[in-house]
């Protein structure tokens, strides 16, 4: 009851002081809303990065060339740091986990057909290769292995181009033209969205490797091998595996190191998700020091508001009340405080995330936990700074009191 | 210690305020005892003590030395909250210049108190509140806040505050100085009443004319004691009737001149 009594008291001073009490608040408001809105841009910005990740297809092995040659160091004339067509057939033949396998080879160019032309990356892939990235149709089919084989004049459009090009029709059945060289539309790719760093996957289109080769660009080398396996479990056995089929493509002798790198998605993954910790870890260290700063500015105001009712402390402790009846009165106010600030500070975070997320197209999800953590963290930033302006406003004696001004 | 039955019984208090290197002597031994049941006033010349002596029997403040015994117990021996207790049960102190919380209403102000009672004598604190204020004659005025009432009523809400709980002493330090005749008479009758009902009051003037009505005064000259007279107090009642019949003679006399001057105008 007494309590009660106390935190009304607290309560109406609150009240009574708006313009104080709203600047107390102000920097809890903030520092608690920008913890909210950085986490939830943290998280939003790994859970793209995951999903990404998955984008690429499951049980995927992903080779690169030459990333070995560490420090600078060049190999011996015996290596290629290259990929070659060959190291492809070798894995095909040879190994017992890979599932598919598919070369990577890009070339930039102008794609010229129906509303106009388009500048975008054509990759020479093969047929395991939608399978490999998990990559459906919207429309038309993926090119045969005997297109492949011949190298067929074929293209596959990705999303963004099929609408660029193509705005009012499906693009299958035209013919559009890559170099001056006539190739028919087969298929449209279904859309994949952006990638974290806003690259768009679907500004690409996808002919057989050869295609490329013979007649885009007569020049360009494969910039990545992929291989799936049939199962996630065969990961570490088909990254064993594949390595030493590679070294003896390339013709390593035992002393010297890989000229190539095998990665599977978990190092994939691993490495983007690194990044987004080390930024969130920021984002949150940054919105920590706001919070600190918001509490720091309630334990200013509370002194403040001490020295200035020093009167009203010395009226009360005058008509009996205790100095611990003066602590809990002037606690509550900085603790009611902190906490109407913290949930505003969540409206505000709350708010603000759904803004982000809506305007960059991002899942920000807030998560009950940095609630309750916001929450919590506030009312102990109210004990904490306003414990010692309560204090010593509990310490006055009340004749002095009485008497200042 | 004497078995002498006084509620207060000041034995050579002094109380001295050191100021740097100056010191300034307030109390210079003052002996007084106050049985249960007085009426008495402090007198004396600004400066002579009045308020220092008033602050210590009223637990506020501290003797340089001497001892202060309220009921029996010696004060300076008891700690902060039990000293804070006694202000608040047994004590009703209206100090000099009011001391209300601002921006606070004034049945608000009153009801203070019982919000430090730990004993919580009273369930409805804003009906006590209500009867304390309408004993004062504020009965009509309990929402107004202190800027917003005159002065004579801020002293008023501070008296009625003083007595919310239901204090055995009540300690008033000038509580008619800002008073007209006529409210001063009033707040002394309410005194005299109180009095009557067995509340020990030691109220502080310097005015011969509320010293008339208590029964005890006691004068203070540069921190001591120059004067202790019993007397027979007059009655602020009878005193009260007479002024207000009067008032009404002069008032029967003047209204018509009044009238015939607001036609003019
Ligand atoms: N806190 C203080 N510090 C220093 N000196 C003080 C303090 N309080 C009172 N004094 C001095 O003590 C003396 C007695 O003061 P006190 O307030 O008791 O006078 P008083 O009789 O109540 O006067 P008044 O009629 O003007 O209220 C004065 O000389 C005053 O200057
Ligand atoms: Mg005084």
């Amino acid at each position: 009851m007494r309590a009660f009594r106390l935190i009304k008291v607290a309560g109406k001073s609150i009240i009574k002081n708006k313009m104080r009490t709203l600047l107390t608040m102000l920097g809890i408001i903030i520092g608690v809303g920008a913890v909210i809105i950085m986490v939830a841009i943290g998280e939003g910005a790994q859970s793209q990065i995951e999903e990404q990740i998955q984008n690429l297809g499951t049980n995927m092995l992903v080779i690169t060339p030459g990333a070995a040659n560490a420090g600078g160091v060049s190999q011996g004339s015996g290596s290629f740091n290259r990929l070659r067509g060959e190291d492809a057939d070798k894995i095909r033949n040879e190994s017992i986990y890979a599932a598919g396998v598919s070369e990577v080879i890009f070339t930039r160019t102008q794609i010229v057909g129906g509303a106009g032309n388009w500048r975008s990356t054509i990759h020479g892939v093969t047929t395991d290769y939608p399978i490999i990235r998990d990559w459906d149709l919207s429309s038309g089919r993926f090119f045969d292995a005997s297109e492949e084989r011949t190298g067929k004049k074929v293209l596959i459009l990705g999303a963004t181009i099929a609408e660029n090009l193509f705005p009012d029709r499906d693009p299958v059945g035209e013919r559009v033209l890559v170099r001056n060289v006539p190739m028919d539309v087969i298929g449209v790719l279904e859309p994949k969205g952006q990638t974290a760093d806003g690259n768009d996957q679907d500004d690409v289109a996808l002919a057989p490797v050869l295609t490329v080769q013979r007649r885009l660009s007569n020049w360009s080398f494969i910039r990545q091998i992929l291989v799936n396996t049939y199962s996630p479990d065969d990961i570490p056995e088909a990254q064993e595996e594949i390595k030493a089929i590679m070294r003896e493509s390339h013709g390593l002798a035992a002393w010297e190191p890989d000229d190539f790198e095998i990665r599977n998605q978990e190092q994939l993954s691993e490495a983007a998700q690194g990044t987004t910790e080390v930024m969130t870890a920021l984002l949150a260290a940054i919105a920590s020091i706001s919070l600190l700063v918001g509490g720091i500015g309630i334990m200013n105001i509370m002194l403040v508001s001490v020295t200035e009712r020093t009167r009203e402390i010395g009226i009360r402790m005058a008509i009996g009340a205790r100095g611990g009846d003066v602590l809990t009165q002037f606690l509550i106010e900085s603790i009611v405080m902190s906490i109407l600030g913290g949930a505003l500070g969540i409206a505000l975070g709350m708010g603000g995330s759904a803004l982000l997320g809506s305007t960059m197209g991002w899942a920000t999800a807030v998560n009950t936990q940095t609630v309750v953590i916001a929450i919590v963290f506030s009312a102990a930033v109210g004990i904490f700074f306003g414990f010692y302006p309560a204090r010593k406003a509990a310490k006055l004696n009340p004749i002095d009191a009485l008497r200042f001004e | 210690m004497s078995e002498s039955n006084a509620v207060i019984q000041v034995r050579q208090v002094t109380k001295t305020y050191t100021m740097g290197s100056n010191k300034v002597h307030a109390l210079q031994g003052v002996d007084m005892e106050v049985q249960p049941g007085e009426l008495l006033a402090i007198m004396g010349a600004s400066g002579s003590g009045k308020s220092t002596l008033m602050n210590i029997i009223g637990g506020l403040d501290y003797p340089t030395s001497g001892s202060y015994h309220l009921d029996g117990i010696e004060v300076n021996k008891l700690s902060k909250n039990e000293l804070a207790d006694i202000r608040n049960h047994k004590i009703g102190f209206v100090f000099q210049g009011f001391n209300l919380l601002a921006r606070t209403s004034a049945i608000e102000n009153t009801e203070l108190p019982l919000l430090y009672d730990r004993q919580n004598r009273h369930k409805n604190h804003r009906e006590a509140a209500r009867k304390s204020l309408e004993r004062v004659g504020l009965g009509e005025r309990v929402d107004h806040h202190p800027n917003e009432l005159s002065g004579g009523q801020q002293q008023r809400v501070a008296i009625a505050r003083a007595l919310v709980t239901n204090p055995s002493i009540v300690l008033a330090d000038e509580p008619t100085g800002n008073l007209d005749s006529q409210t001063t008479v009033e707040v002394m009758q309410l005194f005299q009443e109180l009095n009557d009902e067995g509340v020990t009051i030691i109220l502080v003037t310097h005015e011969d004319e509320v010293a008339r009505y208590a029964k005890r005064i006691v004068e203070l000259r540069d921190g001591n004691i120059i004067k202790d007279i019993t007397q027979e107090p007059d009655s602020a009642a009878d005193d009260l009737k007479a002024l207000i019949a009067r008032k009404a003679a002069a008032e029967a006399a003047t209204t018509p001149s009044e009238t015939e001057t607001v036609d003019a105008g």
